[in-house]
């Protein structure tokens, strides 16, 4: 018999191969995701670490001082003489500490709900897009349905609904999660319909006949062999996602139906802000917002880079 | 003899990456004439349509010519771009590519098409142009074409789209038309009928024709001139009957020993060892010398010398001749 | 000798009209494609079956078929004597499937990119709770491949590696018989023939069964001991090698052979055939052929022959004799 050998090289390590993979190369010839992921990487480190960060505990009301109300930023305050690096807000709130206790809430609901959309997203459109037939009719036709109302639409839908249900008392404690609720459920239908579509492409390629022939049961196929190759479109969408959950979030919040005043978000904080507009006090409503809009603005564009990067016909 | 229609003269393609410059296409010089099909045979990866491509300036970036030139009548145009590049393309030059839904539109009927190019690149009216396009159509044996002129490419089966593609590629009345595997996606019998149909239209036009394929046995049948291409580089050029009946280079004996009907009635085929090297791995000195019975120092140290340096026809530091195939 | 595997009457019948709403407003009918059509044949163990035809003339469906990825709309597959179809001993029907492997055309899309080629190899036993140490080498060496290479991903390897690490993971399973799609059409010619000679190489040791399919008749002459040609799903010719080749009498086998390109027909001239595969959703009547035909008759049009026999060959032509 023939000997076809290859040859046998020394394989280097896992995190050398990454380095040397495709994907990190290409990130670090694109300065924007550089950029972005520093952005990111920043300031999210700022909302997991605000305990250490923030130089108040803006939800204490022991630390407040109502006097240092309306201070504004870069400048003591014109009776205590505390500081304040981007001002104070009607009660005497550091807007710097409120902005990364915001940024966890605003983090935290955004990554829940892209979990939770993508969990159910992923699981029905390799189901749809696998077995086919009623399954895959019933599924894409509710996605369908799903879509012709406007996402934010939906989730105040289901936000109203699970508000209705649960008792007064528990409200504040539970808006958070019916929030993530709200918008995991409302962004469902994107990951469906891509997962669906790779699935199609999959599911008829040589390696999954092979899986098939061999006495794999379909679950198994779907969850073994399909599901890897399917993962890269939804790393994508997840990312972009991301984004889009977080100004879902800031406008549920904003329109006084998200994160309540207690436990405010980066779009509660827009909302408060917005109050003191016109009065003069810019920075209470001008910082939080920036800061969305960095977080939005960067995710979003890693999300791009990410789609380039990992579309084989654009490299 | 005149001038050839496309005179190819140690054309480097190069091809930058993150891992170094890869050249699939490296040193390649070869003439076709008027009325004369070149086959281009090699394995994927060989280069043999890449060398089409740079031809007919279809390069995808960041593939680019380096050096070496290509002269399209006596004329360069290696260095052509943009608007007098595609002028030339249609005037001069045709291409017939392997999937022949790709490469028309499947927004415009045939007849629009074909008019299209026409009244681009020749000098005539449109009920003029109209005239010349059923012309076509008839001549690459599309019946009714009067008629079929005014359908949609979806609307032939593979083959007549395939003939369709051709008479697109000839309307403009070319010197040179390049076919990239033309009948590779197409069955048996047809691809007997569009060997036929090009080769008719070669002899009748006296057109070049380069032929690129993988399919030795529709080089045997159709080409004059057949042009063997590995690793980027020309390995054997010559009479196609000279080439596969006594190869000088060890790779195309190789390579005719390895098919089926050379090996017809023994147990086991003639097989060469291992696989075409890929390009970002090139071993030194000449490309196949890993895989070669006849490799020496000398193959293992230099690339071999290039085909005009030798007697024309093989880059091999130790061709086979007729006096070592008798000791062999 | 005995057939290992017998199939009768195998028919195959594809669904491909539009939506049931498209089909609703545009008031169009169902559309049925038949793929396969009334075939049968036998293949006697440790023998080389091969299947030729073009395009659309239903060779890897009837592949699909006996291996068990299509279910057939009519017919049987006997294997050892024992029909799939109608078999309700689950652990019969389980050894059995165990016994038929397959290898496909493109070797790129046959393997999982994900998994390692020892995780692809291994599979088959795996899957079955079986024992998988040093099973994946032992088959790589046995393909010709190094026990080293398991655990590098498919990517890393050529076409031809690749196919054989198909092969290996066919072999996985201990079958009996293997059903290869096109095995070599997406190789290039010096890589083909180490495949062909591997696949030869492996029949004798382990005393393999092959059903290859394939439309390159140099490749057909080669490896088969026995061929059947098809044509628009039906089965037009069936004859011992060396006797196809040196008397097909089907018109369309000798059309067949006359249009293959040919490495000894320097500059051939010949009247190449006329017309092409027809429609399969709306077939001519009669003889299938019978339009493209050179020597059809009246007959031929309205009547569909069937397969006689002609001394060793099976053929399905009125005319021939």
């Amino acid at each position: 018999m023939s000997e076809v050998q290859t040859e046998a090289k020394v394989r280097p390590g896992r995190l050398a191969r990454a380095w040397d993979s495709d994907l990190a190369y290409s990130f670090r010839h694109t300065p924007v995701a550089v950029v972005s992921a520093v952005v990111v990487s920043i300031l999210i480190l700022a909302a997991v670490f605000a305990p250490l960060v923030a130089p108040h505990n803006p939800f204490d009301p022991a630390t407040l001082n109502l006097m240092n109300g309306f201070t504004p930023p870069g400048q003591p305050n014109q009776f205590t003489q505390d500081y304040f690096l981007l001002g104070t807000d009607d009660q005497g709130r550091d807007v710097f500490s409120t902005i990364l206790y915001g940024m966890r809430i605003s983090l935290f609901v955004g990554f829940a709900a892209v979990m939770l959309a993508m969990v159910i997203g992923v699981l029905l459109g390799l189901l749809a897009g696998y077995l086919g037939g009623w399954t895959e009719t019933v599924i894409m036709r509710i996605a369908d349905i799903q879509l012709t109302f406007p996402a934010i639409l939906v989730a105040m839908l289901i936000f109203g609904i699970a508000k209705g249900i649960t008792p007064p008392e528990y409200r504040d404690q539970m808006a958070i999660w019916v929030l993530i609720l709200a918008i995991g459920l409302s962004d469902w239908v994107q990951f469906a319909r891509v997962v669906r579509g790779a699935t199609l492409v999959e599911k008829n390629r040589e390696y999954v006949q092979a899986a098939r022939l061999i006495g794999r049961s379909p679950f198994s196929i779907m969850l073994r062999h399909i599901l890897p190759n399917v993962l890269n479109p939804v790393l994508v969408i997840a990312t972009i996602s991301l984004a889009l959950a977080i100004i879902a979030e800031a406008t549920l919040s904003f329109l006084g139906v998200g994160a309540p005043p207690t436990k405010p978000s980066l779009g509660t904080l827009i909302r408060i802000g917005q109050e003191f507009m016109f009065s003069g006090e810019w920075w209470i409503l001008f910082f939080p917002a920036v800061t969305l809009l960095a977080l939005a603005l960067s995710i979003n564009l890693l999300g791009d880079w990410l789609r380039d990067a990992l579309n084989p016909k654009l490299r | 003899m005149s001038t050839p229609v496309l005179s190819v003269r140690d054309l480097v393609v190069e091809i930058p990456t993150r891992r170094g410059v890869l050249r699939p296409v490296n040193q390649v010089s070869y003439d076709i004439h008027a009325g004369e099909i070149l086959g281009v045979v090699g394995e994927s990866g060989a280069g043999k349509s890449m060398t089409g491509n740079a031809v007919i300036g279809l390069l995808d970036r960041p593939a680019r010519i380096v050096s070496g030139e290509v002269l399209l009548g006596g004329e360069p145009v290696h260095q052509l771009k943009g608007e007098r590049l595609r002028k030339l393309r249609g005037r001069k030059m045709g291409m017939i590519f392997q999937d022949p839904l790709t490469s028309l539109n499947p927004l415009l009927t045939v007849g629009e098409q074909l008019t299209e190019t026409i009244t681009e690149h020749l000098d005539v009216g449109q009920s003029e142009a109209r005239r010349r396009a059923i012309a076509a159509l008839d001549e690459v044996g599309i019946p009714a074409a009067s008629q079929r002129i005014g359908s949609y490419p979806h609307e032939f089966s593979g083959g007549m789209r395939q003939r369709v593609v051709i008479a697109l590629a000839l309307c403009a009345e070319p010197d040179l038309v390049i076919a990239d595997e033309p009948t590779t996606a197409l069955d048996v019998s047809v691809q007997a009928q569009i060997v036929a149909l090009l080769k008719r239209l070669c002899r009748e036009k006296g057109v070049a024709v380069m032929l690129v394929t993988h399919d030795m046995g529709v080089i045997a049948e159709a080409a004059d001139r057949v042009a063997v291409m590995y690793a980027g580089r020309l390995a054997e050029l010559g009479p196609v009957r000279e080439v596969i009946t006594n190869a000088r280079h060890p790779y195309t004996a190789g390579l005719m020993a390895s098919t089926p009907l050379a090996s017809r009635g023994q147990k086991r085929l003639r097989q060469i060892p291992g696989a075409m090297p890929r390009l970002d791995n090139l071993p030194a000195g000449c490309a196949f010398h890993p895989r070669c019975d006849r490799a020496e120092a000398a193959c293992r140290q230099d690339p071999p010398p290039s085909l005009s340096a030798c007697d024309g026809r093989a880059a091999c530091w130790f061709p086979l001749t007729d006096k070592t195939k008798a000791t062999a | 000798m005995s057939a290992i595997v017998k199939v009768s009457d195998l028919t195959r019948i594809f669904d491909v009209s539009k939506p049931w709403l498209n089909r609703v407003i545009e008031r169009s009918p169902r559309a049925l494609l038949t793929a396969v059509s009334e075939v049968s044949f036998e293949i006697e163990e440790n023998s080389v079956y091969a299947l030729v035809g073009e395009s659309g003339s239903g060779k890897s469906t009837i592949g699909k078929i006996i291996v068990g990825l299509v279910p057939p709309s009519e017919g049987h597959v006997e294997v050892d004597g024992v029909d799939l179809a109608t078999e309700t001993d689950a652990e019969k029907i389980e050894s059995i499937r165990s016994e038929i492997q397959m290898i496909f055309q493109d070797p790129y899309a046959s393997l999982n990119p994900r998994w390692t080629v020892r995780d692809i190899i291994a599979e088959p036993v795996a899957v079955r709770g079986g024992k998988t140490d040093g099973l994946a080498e032992r088959l790589l060496e046995q393909v010709g491949l190094s026990g080293a290479d398991a655990g590098k991903y498919p990517h890393e390897f050529s076409g031809g590696q690749r196919q054989r690490i198909c092969i290996a993971r066919a072999l996985a399973a201990g079958p009996r018989i293997i059903v290869c799609d096109e095995p070599t059409s997406a190789l290039d010619v010096s890589v083909q023939s180490q495949v062909l000679n591997l696949m030869s190489d492996l029949r004798e040791e382990l005393g393999l069964t092959y059903l290859f399919i394939s439309h390159d008749l140099t490749v057909v002459h080669h490896m088969a001991d026995k061929i059947g040609v098809l044509y628009l799903g039906g089965l037009v010719e069936e004859a011992p090698r060396d006797r196809l080749f040196d008397d097909p009498k089907h018109p369309y086998t000798q059309m067949l052979f006359d249009a293959a390109p040919r490495m000894d027909a320097f500059g051939r001239e010949v009247e190449p055939p006329k017309g092409e595969i027809p429609d399969a959703i709306n077939p001519p009547p009669g003889c299938p052929y019978h339009p493209r035909c050179p020597i059809a008759v009246d007959r031929c049009r309205k009547e569909r022959p069937e397969l006689r026999r002609l001394g060793e060959t099976r053929v399905a032509c009125h005319l021939a004799e």
